[in-house]
């Protein structure tokens, strides 16, 4: 007879068989069988103790997101639940695989108000792919396999398993699970030959076509195959802001960021060529502007692996529903090798514009105090451009992402979805347990900072080498931003007091240096990337600065201000 | 795009919570649910969902591809009223002492083609099928005798006019790819 174990120690074990072996988490009442399994597990699974719940959720997406695996947090039930939906609201809009492990009251408790216990299934259904309350010991390996194929496979996303604690002290002979079926779901639909030959022929008659690419061609991991076939066919591109790091920045065909901060270039010229071809992105409002005025001159194909993203937000041509490793390659396949040259170069004076009225001055400026363009570019060259870039939301964010520069895939780690204030700290924390051998670099503002504040305990901890670049303006820089723009600069409750973070730093052993000099800019982060461990390199910017370009909210995709 | 009442028509796995999900998906677009029916299906372990709203066509099929991505849903679709067979069902509960008083009430009875299930000296029971018209005619000439003491009218159930039966299939077809893995 098989040996009796709790459903605590099945999920061990459950885990394990999904080839996890870091978990973010933080204990509690209700996970506490767990909790004193995991005790036993220490060697395989690699516990990380953050400080506070919503960290550990944004820890395993910084994690799932450089490494391709699943991310796994495990938290207590009621406010430790509670905690983590911002992270699994996240994950869902951003597609980032991950398992939230919650522990829960124990079944005959249920539905009775009792201590901790929050309604986390009714919570989290909505914004998760999969929300599951285990509430016998028996279906813990079941659950578990489930949860991890459903978040890691199709277009991948959040899944909660809420753990009632009598199951998780109930014996059972446990028996492994492998689930990699679910007839109500499925996650590689068959690709349709018919609308592979349309998409081929619409881009062998283009003679002005232009990609978007999203994270869809990182999640699915087809960077080389999207490639192949822009190279074949000539098609110059764009990305989304999840997208930025599929193709290095300096391939030729690269035209740069799509969206409301991207750039000037591929913006106007959605509005001027005759074929889109989007790639895993989803249209977001922040990309498309007046979906009125989008891309109406052009024929657009979309592929994408979830079905509900066709002709959501824009009205498309020619659907590709799979897996883009398998469809990309048969559109290849298809398509003449060509050139677009004329069309290539047009381009470019938009490039010289936007340089000449916005980059050179963002990166290049001559006197007055840091800013923040300057300081991005010149620690993604002294990385070589090989570091991961994480960030939190803001300013900090739209300048980070359009001033770094990306070599290899998996190197952009940024809430884009739901724009989540605090993401950037503990997502740089779980990037570095993801990407152990790679430079993580971490841009914040002095107000996404103090919202997850709390993870230095962590990395003081872990001793993670997140490089943490405080860029503080004193200002809730992106809000003050569009009150300037918007609100007839009535700055309301923008200006922010701030307290001493190097101080701060020095209270969590994280080596620091402030630089309010421009002289002092290229030593300091020598000595940030020079330092063993983590560091926290705080800037002093100027306080009232904007980025640019911007298409204002609502505006066409292609009148972007260059000044204000 | 002009509103119109749809009929969604969505099976899923028989297992706890879809419900909610499934009205999720409605509220968070504010789209209103004019009636709502679940039960089991004729296919063992799927259960069947008819939904009615009032929306433009491209909400209908944003709402029924939102639904069917939920994982435990197994097919959602839309219909208009001339692609199905509709019917509803209704009680109502009369005052017998009326309902002898005035001939009336029996003739309208008669008239809408309404079975009497009960009578007592108290009251009366009368069941009627129909659309949601009829059922509507008969409460609204009862009702103007007076004699209504209860009414209640059942959500829209539905099946649909094509020679295929899709849920069948897609099965079929997935229990063919089950085997392939």
């Amino acid at each position: 007879m098989a040996e009796k174990i709790t459903g605590a120690e099945a999920m061990m074990r459950a885990l394990e068989k999904e080839g996890v072996n870091t978990l973010f988490g933080y204990p509690g009442g209700a996970i506490m069988p767990t909790y004193d399994a995991l005790y036993d597990h220490k060697k395989t699974l690699n516990h990380i103790l953050v400080r506070h719940e919503q960290g550990a959720v944004h820890a395993a997406q910084g994690y799932a997101r450089v490494s391709g695996k699943v991310g796994c947090a495990i938290v207590t039930s009621g406010p430790g639940a509670t905690n983590t939906v911002t992270g699994i609201a996240d994950a869902m809009a951003d597609s980032t695989p991950v398992v939230v492990i919650c522990g829960q009251v124990g079944v005959s408790m249920l539905g009775t108000d009792a201590f901790q216990e929050v309604d986390v299934v009714g919570i989290t259904s909505p914004a998760s792919k999969w929300s599951y309350q285990i509430r016998r010991a028996s279906d813990v390996a079941w659950a578990v396999s489930r949860a991890f194929y459903i978040a890691r496979s199709g277009r991948p996303g959040p899944v909660v398993l809420d753990f009632t604690k009598n199951a998780q002290t109930e014996l059972i002979d446990y028996k492994p699970a492998k689930i990699n079926f679910i007839r109500s779901y499925d996650p590689t639909p068959a690709l349709n030959k018919d609308s592979i030959k349309t998409a081929a022929k619409l881009i062998n008659n283009s003679v002005k076509p232009f990609a978007l690419l999203g994270q869809g061609v990182e999640l699915g991991n087809a960077n080389q195959e999207v490639k192949a076939l822009l190279e074949k066919a000539q098609i110059p591109f764009a990305s989304t802001l999840l997208g930025l790091s599929d193709i290095p920045s300096d391939h030729p065909l690269n035209m740069g960021m799509l969206g409301m901060h991207g750039n000037l270039g591929p913006n106007v010229m959605t509005n001027q060529c005759d074929l889109l071809i989007a790639i895993g992105m989803r249209f977001d409002d922040r990309v498309t502007g007046n979906l009125d005025t989008y891309a109406k001159q052009a024929k657009i194909i979309h592929f994408d692996i979830d079905p509900s993203e066709f002709n959501k937000n824009v009205k498309i041509d020619v659907a590709i529903l799979g897996d883009c490793k398998e469809s990309i390659p048969a559109v290849t396949e298809l398509v003449d090798a060509t050139k677009h040259d004329s069309w290539i170069a047009g381009f470019k004076p938009y490039a010289e514009k936007e340089y000449n009225k916005v980059i050179d001055k963002a990166t290049h400026p001559e006197n007055g105090p840091l800013l923040m363009g300057e300081v991005v570019q010149k620690i993604s060259e002294a990385t070589n451009n090989e570091a991961i870039l994480v960030t939190d939301v803001g300013q900090n964010q739209m300048f980070a992402c359009r001033y770094f520069k990306y070599s290899k895939p998996r190197s952009v780690v940024t809430s884009g979805g739901i724009g989540t204030m605090g993401f950037g700290l503990p997502a740089a924390i779980g990037a570095t347990f993801g990407a152990p051998d790679r430079t993580v670099c971490v841009f914040c503002g002095d107000g996404g900072l103090q919202m997850t504040l709390q993870e230095f305990g962590t990395i003081m901890e872990q001793h993670a080498p997140v490089k943490i670049i405080l860029l503080n303006n004193n200002f809730l820089g992106n809000v003050r931003q569009w009150q300037s723009m918007f609100f007839r600069r009535r700055y309301s409750f923008t200006p922010m007091l701030n307290p001493d973070y190097a101080m701060i730093a020095k209270a969590y052993n994280i080596a620091t240096r402030t630089v309010i000099e421009r002289e002092e800019l290229n030593d300091a982060i020598t000595e940030m990337l020079n330092t063993d461990g983590p560091f926290l390199l705080q800037c002093a910017i100027m306080e009232e600065d904007n980025v640019l370009p911007m298409t204002p909210p609502g505006a066409n995709v292609d009148e972007m201000l260059l000044e204000i | 795009m002009e509103n119109k009442l749809y009929t969604f028509i969505i099976y899923s796995e028989n297992v706890p919570g879809i419900l909610s999900q499934i009205t999720a998906v409605y509220t968070r677009r504010q789209v209103n649910i004019e009636s709502l029916n679940v039960c089991a299906s004729s296919t063992p372990g799927a259960h069947k969902y008819t939904i009615t709203a009032y929306c433009d066509e491209p909400m209908a099929k944003m709402l029924t591809a939102q639904i069917e991505k939920r994982i435990d849903v197994l097919q959602a679709n839309y219909f208009t009223d001339d692609e199905i067979f509709i019917n509803e069902t209704s009680l109502l509960k009369i005052s017998t002492p009326i309902m002898l008083q005035n001939k009336n009430v029996c003739k309208i009875v008669r008239i809408h083609n309404a079975h009497i299930v009960e009578v007592n000296p108290i009251y009366a029971t009368i069941e009627k099928t129909g659309i949601t018209n009829d059922i509507l005619e008969l409460y609204n000439e009862l009702n103007s005798t007076g004699c209504v003491l209860q009414f209640v009218r059942s959500g829209r159930i539905a099946i649909t006019k094509d020679f295929t039966e899709h849920l069948d299939e897609y099965l079929a077809e997935r229990e063919k790819q089950r085997k392939d893995i």
